[in-house]
């Protein structure tokens, strides 16, 4: 394996059998300098992102947009329909009559909202993605199950295959594989 | 929460199991082709219906809502307790309802789709639906946006959405831990497209719970108002024992009871012929069973302060109406829904009835029955007799009423079966988290008792 030239490769993935374990490791790669590090787990670990420097994700900002703009749609298209489209007299009360509109409006924020922070947490995922080459390492089907995974990828600056294999080496992990692109 | 000795890799494939390489019970099958001819019947029936129009239907005029809305109020009421147990109890932190939310969530949406169609079919001419939503048309009209029916339109279609998107964004991990361990191609690929390529990178999960719980804190005052503006399409009216304030919160109470009931009525067959003993605990129907009672009690506050308010208003009206509950044609449909949701839940105070199985199942049957008959209470007895004497009219259901109401419960229940069937039922990596946070997940722990 240790022929493969590292151009070829995605990256190396080393297993661990434990979350406590991969939140070390992750540190510990952040720590020696890597920077395309990523971390696989069947279940979210607490304080992981962190560990792996990441920033945090702006999906609430967008969330928030979403909910705005649901608001004032919703608002808009009442107002634009009951004042001119369909004015409607009824015993002279007010054309714009806001009270009345407030539960299509609350309603078009919720949906709005809850469309922005879906579509918006898919997309910012990069999902739907039908194939990663990590799906090519069969081991990997493990990080749905029982097994955690860290990840350096090539495309990091510091990537040296033999160098990097024993930096995976010294955290102690239950295997190591090279992923092919 | 779970009884000890799981760990990552058992929870994860007991659960998977059940979908990809358990038999089918005998007993799926059977329940399946009940469920399917009682759906062939809401066909038929439906076909009917559309060629020859809501005249097969009992209700006329003076009571025009009938077992069409009943059954569209029933339905959405179910329909609540799926996001109150994803939404509001993920927001309190109670770990409980990680093993009943995934499928309180599919019973939410199927519930919803049951209720759905009720208004659409009473509509005479279903296929001009669309007349309902906000778009300009040649004829130059728009919806009456000062009216509930209209707000319910939009409550009922984003509450339908929003569940959707709750229960599809918590099936991601799960379907991508199908398509893993799936063995056979067509499972793979169709697991595959599902999962959208989730491979549980940290940035990944980050993302995710962000957004699962933006879902929630989003879910949790839109279920409340859902069935507020349903009950405010009463409400709103002046129709005796219809026009009072108190009927938002009352719905909503007497929504996620019977949400919480037709919980239960499903969740205990489920665990016995799958075998998730381990995973639906006797505490998880304990905690259910306390809820019932909670809200149980407020719907009973609720008929309690009806009755207050027609004696207290001095209308005449609202006074003979409560009368007319009590002791007119249909009082026995009035004490027998007292019966159901004030009396029967009163055992739910017990211990040993809360950890009696067939006596909760027994219990959320009747509480079932009560919403429904709740339901009836209100539309057809307040519609019967209101104003002029002489305008009054008795109402009876026809055979069309009951192969509706009985067919939409095929159309549900087949597609439960079938989601049963075809998708993990129990929350895999909720499951695992909670292995997670109780024993660390791979050694088996001292049994614990919580």
């Amino acid at each position: 394996m240790t022929e493969t030239p590292s151009e070829d490769l995605y990256g190396l993935l080393a297993e661990f059998e434990h979350p406590e374990a991969l939140l070390a490791a992750a540190a510990q790669a952040r720590q020696a300098g890597y920077r395309r590090v990523e971390a696989y787990s069947p279940i979210p670990i607490d304080g992981l992102v962190e560990a792996l420097g990441q920033v945090p994700t702006w999906l609430p900002q967008l969330t928030f947009l979403g909910g705005l703009l649901g608001g004032l749609l919703g608002y808009a298209l009442q107002y634009y329909t009951t004042v001119f489209a369909y004015p409607l007299n009824v015993g002279g009360r007010p054309l714009h009559s806001w009270p009345a509109f407030l539960p299509i409006v609350f309603e078009l924020t919720v949906l709005g909202a809850a469309l922005f922070a879906v579509l918006g947490m898919l997309a910012l995922n990069g999902l739907p993605r039908p194939h990663h080459p990590l799906f090519g390492v069969p081991r990997f089907k493990l990080a749905s199950r029982d097994r955690f995974f860290l990840c350096i990828e090539s495309r990091d600056g510091q990537f040296r295959l033999e160098e990097t294999r024993q930096f995976l080496d010294s955290l102690n992990p239950h295997s190591i594989q090279p992923v092919p692109r | 929460m779970i009884e000890p000795g799981h760990t990552y890799a058992t929870v994860t494939d007991q659960i998977s199991a059940i979908v990809l390489t358990g038999r089918t019970p005998r007993s799926w099958w059977v329940a399946f082709c009940i469920s399917l001819s009682l759906l062939m019947v809401f066909l038929y029936a439906t076909v009917y219906l559309l060629t020859t129009g809501v005249g097969i239907w009992g209700n006329n005029i003076p009571v025009a809502w009938a077992f069409d809305i009943i059954n569209f109020v029933w339905w959405i009421g179910i329909g609540h307790a799926g996001t109150l147990i994803s939404a509001v109890l993920l927001l309190f932190r109670q770990q409980w309802r990680t093993s009943i939310n995934r499928f309180a969530e599919a019973m939410t949406l199927f519930a919803v789709a049951c209720a759905g169609l009720y208004p659409l079919l009473h509509l005479g001419r279903p296929w001009v639906f669309y007349w309902l939503l906000p778009y300009p048309n040649t004829l130059g009209l728009w919806p009456q946006f000062r009216s509930p029916l209209v707000w319910d339109v939009f409550a009922v279609s984003t509450y339908a959405t929003v569940s959707l998107l709750f229960w599809y964004v918590g099936l991601i991990p799960d379907l991508a831990t199908l398509r893993d361990r799936a063995t056979r191609r067509w499972a793979q690929v169709i697991y595959g497209v599902l999962a959208m390529g989730w491979r549980g990178s940290a940035t990944h999960w980050h993302r995710y719970q962000t957004a699962y719980l933006l879902l929630a804190g989003l879910a949790t005052p839109l279920v409340v108002s859902v069935h507020s503006i349903v009950g405010l399409d009463f409400a709103a009216s002046t129709v005796p024992g219809w026009h009072v304030t108190l009927f938002p919160p009352y719905f909503v109470a007497g929504a996620i009871f019977s949400g919480f009931a037709m919980v239960m009525t499903l969740a205990i067959p489920l665990r016995q012929v799958y075998s998730l003993q381990d995973f639906i605990t006797l505490r998880h129907l304990s905690n259910m069973a306390k809820v019932m009672l909670a809200t149980g009690l407020m719907v009973a506050y609720g008929y309690l302060m009806e009755a207050f308010f027609a004696w207290y208003s001095g209308n005449p009206y609202e006074r003979y109406l409560a009368v007319n509950r009590a002791m007119g044609p249909y009082a026995a449909l009035y004490w027998s829904l007292i019966f159901c949701n004030v009396l029967v839940p009163q055992l739910l105070w017990f211990r040993r009835v809360r950890k009696n199985v067939p006596l909760l199942f027994a219990i959320a049957l009747i509480v079932n029955v009560g919403m429904w008959l709740e339901r009836f209470v209100i539309i057809v007895i307040s519609l019967h007799r209101d104003y002029l004497p002489s305008s009054w009219e008795m109402y009876y259901p026809t055979v069309w009423d009951f192969a509706h109401f009985f067919g939409s419960i095929g159309l549900f229940l087949t597609l439960l079966l079938l989601f049963i069937r075809f998708l993990p039922v129990i929350s895999i990596f909720e499951l695992r988290e909670l292995v997670h946070e109780t024993s660390g997940g791979h050694e088996a722990e001292e049994p614990r008792h919580d």
